[in-house]
């Protein structure tokens, strides 16, 4: 295994570039499944009713919110630990 | 290095210590004005007064000691805000009138089909934080515009990209400057347009003296007074209505109860629909999408602007859809299409609206820059998460303890707030007795419509309403009422729902439902002030924020990089200045009249985004082909389909796609933009190797600063 922080510098951005977008597609596809899906089977998921909650009615006005809050968190994590792999991170220039 | 690091925790710690001395002293004089308004009896104007001109003055205070005349504090307050502090400010400068008032009460009024505003306006954000916010801060310079410019290479890019910033902003500060009117109005009593000056002159003075560094720190203290003041009444109403004080976990309660109210009185329905057999639509607060479409707004608009503006333009006929008469037109009630549309519009307008993305230019780094896109929605979180609270326990406590009740016995505050001519209370059996000529504005208004006349037939002056009685002639007649308003419930003396109305229609201004609930809970003037407030710093956070982008558009973009770029930093500064006072007596002379379309506008303008910077500067990232004929044929080309889309439908709803309406047209404009700007980028030659080297190092957060400014404004850049 060869350090990725000792490769040169178009391939460190070739590869960091390549597993930042992988990050993206999948966070956008929780997205996705999280907000736009549940619209679509709404009637379905208001049948089960959970401490008064109607589940399509939850999604739609707090259980989404809950997911985007910690997409965001998430990515900045990951973020910075790809920066960290690959040298990249602007915290210690 | 280690030093800066550290010395911005300094700071940030610093700051954190500012602002919780602050929040402190902000609850204990809230606390003191309650305590003299239950003991010594303070009067409520007194308190209104005190509430605006401290929470002003406070505003002022903070612009003064954030004065500034460095040009990278004045338009990017000086890139060392830390992300949670940006995330506040971020927070302030999102939450608008709009959302402090008005999204509770559109909940209330049309329950599933509005939580389309719910998502779309925090799930923006994610796409902000994944695609955007670390390539603009990368980037680094002032503007949107500047970035568009860089990016496409060319002033005519940075043209349209910053005339779409000044129309998109100056409809957003229009509606901000009609809501503070409207919040001085309502809670310190003065004029309308006293109010609006009242209010313009606390954020010029911070936006004028210190630019985007004053706006931020001015937005931290606004961010704090607004979500304290919507979070105290609906955490009482959750209190007095279940013993429970969080009312974000326990408003399923509200659900299930609404759900069997609204069995109960019949207001949650299923029916066949009118035009197409064998499709079933329930109507009600849980069941989605059961709002049909109307031209109502358009017809509204033109006889507005026509007594405005003194013009003579024909209202369009109203229509609405589903139509009996013409069932060709179909009916797009319980389909999902509308919803998802006006969705994802704002989702992507979101993302692509100037004032939000230029707040991610002031925070330190790349890496700041991910986390304050999370904290910025935490922060807006809190809000909308209590939103569907505050909706559900508003609608809850109506069924429960105002519909449904004898005219005689319903609570005080309806009594109050029908005497301020708010709400109207529309049973007949309210104007037995009145005086001929001095009937409510709602009782006259059905009068000129046609649906009621009044005959005094024993002509003692006053209005006698006899029982309910049918004869051949008058479909329903009593006493000295006729006409087609006149039904068995309308004279009962017993409130129907559908009799809680406004003087204008059947259904309360949506605005009240957050405004009333300190009044429905029985909470003393001083939160009622106290969320006046509230009101007052989410719209004047905004307008400033916009301000500062209309400002930056002309002074920066169009005067500094196209018309004279050799203008010295004195000239910029002053222009800056002045274009913020211009921006702001525009945004007030546009407010006078009170137009609805105002509001209407700012809906458009996520559609507008969508079509136009959303695909622009994703592409700009992302790919790196695209070029400058691309992205303008792209903007040109999606800003003129969403247009057009909005325009027909909002005049015409039977012109539609799948019953979307003009609220979601940006899907339109969408694909238009992306195919545009790929087939125009890929005909022409590709952007020049130095663009391309740009865009490589967008995408690497280490590149130094002195290598990205020579792709920008040549302006140094402050180091971090």
């Amino acid at each position: 295994m060869s350090d990725p922080k000792k490769l040169p510098i178009e391939e460190r951005v070739k590869l960091y570039w390549k597993e930042n977008q992988r990050l993206i597609i999948i966070l956008l596809a929780i997205w996705f499944a999280v907000s736009y899906l549940p619209v679509l089977i709404v009637n379905q998921l208001n049948n089960i009713v959970i401490a008064g909650f109607p589940l399509g009615y939850y999604m739609g006005s707090q259980g989404s919110l809950i997911v985007f809050v910690v997409l965001i968190f998430y990515y900045a994590f990951a973020m910075n630990r790809l920066d960290e792999k690959y040298g990249m991170s602007d915290r210690d220039k | 290095m280690a030093a800066t690091t550290g010395a911005q925790s300094v700071f940030r710690n610093k700051m954190a210590r500012y602002y919780g001395y602050f929040t402190i002293g902000f609850i204990v004089v809230a606390t003191i004005m309650l305590l003299l308004e239950i003991f010594a009896g303070l009067p409520t104007q007194f308190i209104g007064w005190i509430f605006m001109l401290l929470t002003l003055a406070l505003y002022a205070t903070i612009g003064i000691l954030s004065r500034t005349k460095a040009i990278d504090e004045y338009y990017v307050a000086g890139r060392n805000v830390p992300a949670v502090f940006n995330g506040m400010a971020t927070g302030a400068d999102w939450m608008s009138a709009a959302s402090f008032i008005s999204m509770a009460g559109t909940l209330y009024l049309i329950g599933y089909d509005g939580l389309a505003y719910i998502m779309g306006w925090t799930g923006g954000y994610v796409l902000l934080a994944l695609l955007f916010a670390p390539y603009l801060r990368k980037f680094g310079q002032y503007t949107i515009p500047d970035f568009v410019g860089a990016r496409f290479g060319g002033n005519t890019a940075r043209v349209v990209a910053a005339i779409c910033a000044i129309i998109v902003s100056l409809t957003y500060v229009t509606a901000q400057v009609v809501g503070v009117g409207l919040i001085m109005q309502r809670f310190v009593g003065v004029d309308y347009r006293l109010g609006i000056i009242i209010g313009l002159s606390g954020v010029l003075v911070c936006s004028f003296l210190g630019g985007m560094k004053a706006v931020t720190w001015t937005q931290v203290a606004q961010y704090i007074i607004l979500i304290i003041a919507y979070l105290i009444p609906v955490t009482a109403l959750s209190m007095s209505l279940t013993g429970f004080p969080i009312p974000q976990l326990s408003y399923g309660q509200a659900l299930s109860n609404i759900t069997r109210l609204e069995a109960e009185q019949k207001i949650s329905v299923t029916t066949e629909s009118p035009v197409v057999p064998g499709k079933f639509v329930t109507t009600g607060y849980i069941p989605p999408f059961n709002e049909g479409m109307s031209n109502a707004p358009g017809v509204t608009a033109v006889r507005q602007l026509n007594t405005a503006l003194g013009t003579n333009f024909t209202p369009p006929t109203t229509q609405t859809i589903p139509d009996a008469k013409r069932p060709e037109l179909g009916d797009w009630r319980s389909t999902p299409w509308n919803f998802l549309a006006l969705m994802a519009c704002l989702m992507l307008g979101t993302a692509g609206l100037p004032h939000i993305l230029i707040r991610f230019y002031t925070v330190p780094s790349v890496r700041e820059s991910r986390l304050s896109v999370g904290w910025s929605l935490f922060f807006i979180f809190l809000l909308y998460f209590t939103a569907p609270a505050y909706a559900a326990f508003s609608r809850w406590n109506i069924l429960q303890n105002v519909v449904g009740q004898e005219i005689m016995a319903l609570p005080e505050w309806t009594a109050n707030w029908g005497r301020q001519g708010l709400i109207a209370i529309r049973d007949f059996s309210t104007i037995n007795g009145v005086a001929v000529g001095s009937e409510p504005s709602w009782v006259k208004n059905l009068v000129t419509a046609g649906s009621l006349t009044i005959t005094d037939t024993n002509g003692n002056g006053v209005i006698d309403l006899g029982p309910f009685a049918k004869d051949g002639d008058n479909p329903a007649t009593a006493g000295e009422i006729a006409g087609t308003a006149v039904t068995e419930a309308s004279l009962d003396g017993v409130l129907q729902f559908n009799e809680f109305g406004s003087p204008t229609g059947p259904a309360i201004d949506g605005d009240l439902v957050v405004l009333s609930t300190p009044d429905i809970a029985g909470l003393p003037y001083t939160i009622g002030a106290l969320v006046a407030a509230g009101g007052l710093a989410a719209a004047l956070s905004t307008a400033d924020g916009l301000l500062v982008v209309i400002a930056s558009a002309i002074a920066h973009d169009i005067y500094f990089k196209v018309v004279n770029p050799k203008a010295s930093l004195n000239t910029r500064m002053w222009l800056g200045k002045t274009m913020i006072v211009v921006a702001a007596a525009v945004a007030a002379l546009l407010a006078l009249p009170r137009l609805a379309l105002i509001a209407q506008m700012v809906a458009w303008a996520f559609s507008m985004a969508t079509a136009t910077f959303f695909p622009i500067v994703l592409l700009g990232i992302f790919w790196s082909r695209a070029n400058g004929p691309g992205a303008i044929a792209g903007m040109i080309g999606g800003l003129a389909t969403t247009i057009f889309y909005m325009a027909m439908n909002y005049w015409n709803p039977a012109f539609n796609v799948l019953g979307i309406t003009h609220l979601g047209s940006g899907i339109f404009g969408l694909p238009v933009a992306i195919i545009l700007c790929i087939v125009v980028s890929l005909l022409t030659p590709a952007p020049s190797r130095e663009i391309q080297e740009l865009v490589t190092h967008l995408r690497n957060p280490v590149t130094d600063d002195e290598v990205m400014a020579k792709y920008g404004s040549g302006d140094s850049i402050t180091a971090h």
